[in-house]
């Protein structure tokens, strides 16, 4: 062993010992019973209705863009879950443990939780909301719509694609996996270093905590390229870079950021583990280390991941609010050189994360500009989705009413932004909640976003609208929480109170933090609603069903499928002659002619190797986590065994043929993501 | 900009029949470089690390620079990592005339260099060791080991590569597939040479004469 553990270890079991299961944690025994109950309401009805072979050959093993984009999305949807409760926990403690005669229960002297746990709490739910529910989310949306919004059968790489969203469902796991094996990091979700470090964090928290996001990043890496490559060299003919859809070019965008970005966070993680792993000195405090390198690489990814989030999401602005306006989108050129101008500023911007750590007064002076800069495309953005809603025929739909609250979001966080972006008002109101509470309005316009796209395009691949009653109140709820909470959480910044506190010591706190306990509460009932809104539009699908273009007034590609969208996307490859193809076609009365015939589509085959590598890098991470060696080593070999491997199969796929497609297109209307598309490929003609 | 209906009333054409006419080896190409983007800046993150720590206050009282370097020894390093490359892109020439033998004795030649590559690494290593220059001794040698570490693993990453790709030269000849994965490992061998070049300059060459 290089470095000092301070504990047990063995040879077959690492650090792992009973011990380091918290069965005495009442918190954590009610999470573990809550997350089992739910895993087995998801696992009884499998095996139940015996369809473990239907999930292993369609969903598992799926190698289609549609499925697996699903799948991140329901990932980051159990993830954002799990980090709301994470945020509950944060605001009900702070509530509770307000000046010196604030109760304590349990084991906590204050409130109900130890600092301890309250620090872990805090940092699982920075890392949970950034990197596995909003990221999977995003990624997600774009692995279902780029392809058909381009025109494309599949993503550029089909495969790598699945490997992508296991590497992210790994990371996903090794988080849930640290709240009963093992404890999480309480160093934040930025890692705060030297405490990352193991003389100072020497359980496994901070190990979890590297590996869950060393992993999951790889997978992010590889869907960055396999986005860039399709948007790049699989457009359907016509398809010019002029006429591509804003929703794609802010995607292309992200993922030029995402492919440059997530390396460096690689190389700051990599180096915070030689430190934890092999002795070195990267970042200590003491044999030459520097903390301030780790502060720099983190930011130089953490900003642009920024970045990263919420271009795709003034995509979905741009999509949607162009849709419900009945009108082109104003400014398209405007709107794709600002958003690269906001990609590029991007990675220009990031010593503002921490001004006040002795830059010096013309270093901040450089990234004080810099940042305010970023005002200036975002303004072009706002104002080119203003102009487009002006004089529109507005239908205020609950994916328009989610994008027109998500602009006034933008403003309030944009404005508070730019008022952080001077380092003399940051000096002041730095490390204050004043930031979380404006970064936590930026992060929501993105969630905002989210569902807004989550309810436009949910019609495209399941082929039935969501409930608009149900839909608003999830609205309406959701809204009036991040109100009620976040106003009063700039107020409390204002009057001093600092983040990441477990208990706080000024009682005249306490009115603002009943606020925003309310606040709370109002985002569960909205929990409730979006659960409802769920429940009733699959109760009545039947009688929601929709057609090629469920909101009559769409104007790109994706509408011009089925929906749902069979699994070969279009019959016939469209051939784009405009920038809003449907609205042109629909202009000139073309929007319903099918093509004449249907020729034989060559499609990829489903693969385990994907998911094989998911369960070994599960393997590979747990075993570095508690330093089970031969675990990591053979997890490690076996996922290069498996590369080997595939690349000596020769799997050309098989090919669709005209008449199989005909008969499918016949009854396209009655097919669904959900059902089974092995008997299509049994009969197609078979592997050439 | 957009497209107009013409006054003949006559559409455009909607659909594109057959095949969609996406050149498979341009893609995976395209795909290759942009993985070549993201190690790129894997690299450029441990140059900039290995810049902050070669200084005074991270030699920690060990050894600097100017002690541990020596330009004549990582002289024979930047030999043999280049003239690995030729051999293998000696060997890619031979694809032209269709000649399996010449590529295959390309490779041979380019992994014969690159385990000489290794082996004055590694014995480069093991003197430092042997004088007390270790990882863990300060955070300017940490960031010296691990720089050099991770070309390191680069290039044994490429000679697994290149044993993987004698077997299927051999298996399967010089088909399309075979030549795209022989292209693109080239371009993997010269960027790990590209920036052993850079990896010779800047740590080396600037570490002796500074």
């Amino acid at each position: 062993m290089l470095v000092d553990l301070q504990g047990p270890w063995s040879p077959l079991f690492g650090r792992l010992t009973l011990a380091s299961i918290p069965y005495s944690n009442p918190i954590i025994i009610f999470a573990f019973v809550f997350t089992a109950l739910a895993g087995l309401a998801v696992v009884v009805p499998v095996l139940y209705y015996r369809k473990v072979g239907y999930i292993f050959r369609e969903w598992l093993t799926s190698v289609d863009h549609k499925k697996i984009g699903v799948m991140y999305i329901i990932l980051g949807l159990v993830m954002m879950f799990r980090g709301f409760v994470d945020g509950m926990m944060i605001r009900t403690q702070q509530v509770m443990a307000d000046g010196p005669h604030s109760p304590g229960v349990m084991e906590a002297q204050h409130g109900y939780l130890p600092p301890s746990h309250f620090d872990q709490i805090y940092s699982s739910h920075g890392t949970l909301m950034i990197l596995f529910a909003v990221t999977p989310i995003l990624t997600g949306l774009g692995n279902i719509i780029v392809p058909l919004q381009i025109g494309a059968r599949d993503m550029a790489f089909p495969t790598m694609n699945a490997i992508s969203l296991w590497l992210t469902a790994v990371g996903a796991m090794l988080i849930m996996a640290s709240l009963f094996i093992g404890d999480f990091s309480d160093a934040g979700w930025v890692g705060l270093t030297p405490l990352t470090e193991l003389p100072y964090s020497p359980s496994v928290g901070v190990d979890y905590w590297m590996w869950a996001i060393q992993i999951s990043s790889i997978g992010t890496t590889l869907n960055a390229i396999n986005i860039i490559t399709t948007i790049v060299g699989m457009r359907a003919p016509g398809m010019r870079w002029d006429r591509l859809p804003i929703f794609t070019w802010t995607t292309l965008s992200t993922n030029i950021i995402g492919l440059t970005a997530f390396p460096i966070l690689g190389v700051a993680l990599a180096l915070l583990g030689a430190d934890r792993y092999l002795g070195t000195h990267f970042y200590t405090a003491g044999l030459g280390g520097n903390l301030m390198l780790y502060t720099d690489l983190f930011w130089i990814w953490g900003h642009p991941e920024v970045y990263f989030l919420v271009l795709p999401s003034f995509g979905i602005l741009s999509e949607v609010i162009a849709t419900f306006s009945e009108k082109p989108l104003f400014g398209y050129i405007t709107m794709v050189a600002a958003t690269f101008a906001i990609a590029g500023i991007s990675w220009a911007v990031w010593l503002h994360h921490f001004f006040t750590m002795g830059a010096g007064p013309w270093v901040n002076t450089f990234f004080s500009v810099a940042t305010m800069l970023v005002g200036i495309p975002t303004g072009v953005k706002v104002f080119n989705w203003m102009f487009t809603m002006y004089r529109g025929r507005i239908t205020y739909t609950t994916p328009m009413l989610w994008s027109v609250a998500a602009l006034i979001l933008l403003l309030v966080g944009g404005l508070t932004g730019v008022m952080l972006a001077n380092p003399a008002i940051d000096y002041t109101v730095h490390n204050s909640v004043f930031v979380i509470a404006h970064f936590h309005c930026m992060v929501l316009l993105i969630a905002f976003t989210i569902f807004a796209a989550v309810i436009y395009w949910y019609p495209k691949v399941f082929g039935y609208k969501l409930d608009e009653r149900n839909g608003t109140w999830f609205f309406a709820t959701f809204t009036a929480g991040t109100a009620i909470t976040f106003t009063a959480m700039f107020g409390l910044g204002f009057m001093g109170e600092t983040r990441r506190l477990d208990y706080l010591y000024d009682p005249s706190w306490q009115p603002l933090l009943i606020v925003e306990e309310l606040g709370i509460f109002v985002y569960v009932l909205s929990c409730y609603f979006f659960c409802r809104m769920f429940y009733v539009s699959i109760r009545d699908r039947n009688l929601n069903r929709c057609g090629a273009d469920p909101w009559g007034t769409s104007r790109t590609l994706e509408w011009m499928t089925h929906s749902p969208v069979p699994f070969y996307n279009f019959a016939v490859t469209p051939h784009v002659n405009a920038r809003d193809e449907l609205a042109f076609r629909r202009s000139v009365g073309a929007d319903e002619t099918p093509p004449d015939h249907y020729e034989a589509i060559h499609m990829p085959k489903n693969t385990m190797i994907p998911v094989l590598i998911g369960v070994l890098a599960f393997g590979f991470g747990f075993g570095m986590v508690w330093r089970i060696w031969w675990m990591a080593g053979l997890s490690l070999l076996g996922i290069i065994a498996l590369v080997i491997f595939r690349s000596f199969v020769h799997d050309h796929g098989y090919l669709l043929s005209g008449e199989d497609i005909a008969r499918m297109e016949g009854k396209a209307s009655q097919m669904s993501i959900m059902s089974e598309t092995q008997d299509e490929m049994a009969m197609a003609e078979g592997v050439h | 900009m957009d497209a107009q209906v013409p006054r003949d009333g006559k559409l455009p054409p909607l659909w594109h029949y057959g095949h969609e006419g996406h050149d498979e080896i341009s893609t995976k190409t395209l795909g290759f470089w942009l993985y070549m983007i993201s190690d790129s800046l894997i690299f450029g993150g441990l140059f900039a690390a290995y810049g902050v720590l070669d200084q005074p206050m991270s030699f920690a009282g060990g050894p600097g620079p100017a002690q541990i370097m020596h330009p004549v020894a990582a002289f024979g390093q930047t030999l043999a990592v280049l003239t690995s490359v030729l051999a293998y892109s000696l060997g890619t020439l031979a694809m032209k005339t269709n000649n399996k033998a010449g590529v295959l004795l390309g490779i041979v030649g380019a992994m014969v260099l690159a385990v000489i590559f290794l082996g004055l690494e590694f014995n480069d290593f093991a003197v430092l060791y042997a004088h007390g220059a270790t990882l863990q001794r300060s955070g300017f040698l940490a960031a010296f080991f691990i720089l050099i570490a991770t070309h390191g693993l680069h290039m044994m990453f490429g000679l697994l590569w290149m044993a993987v790709m004698l077997v299927q030269v051999g298996r399967y000849g010089l088909s399309k597939e075979i030549v795209m994965r022989l292209l693109n490992l080239r371009l993997f061998w010269q960027f790990q040479a590209s920036v052993w070049v850079c990896v010779y300059i800047y740590v080396y060459l600037r570490g002796t004469f500074s």
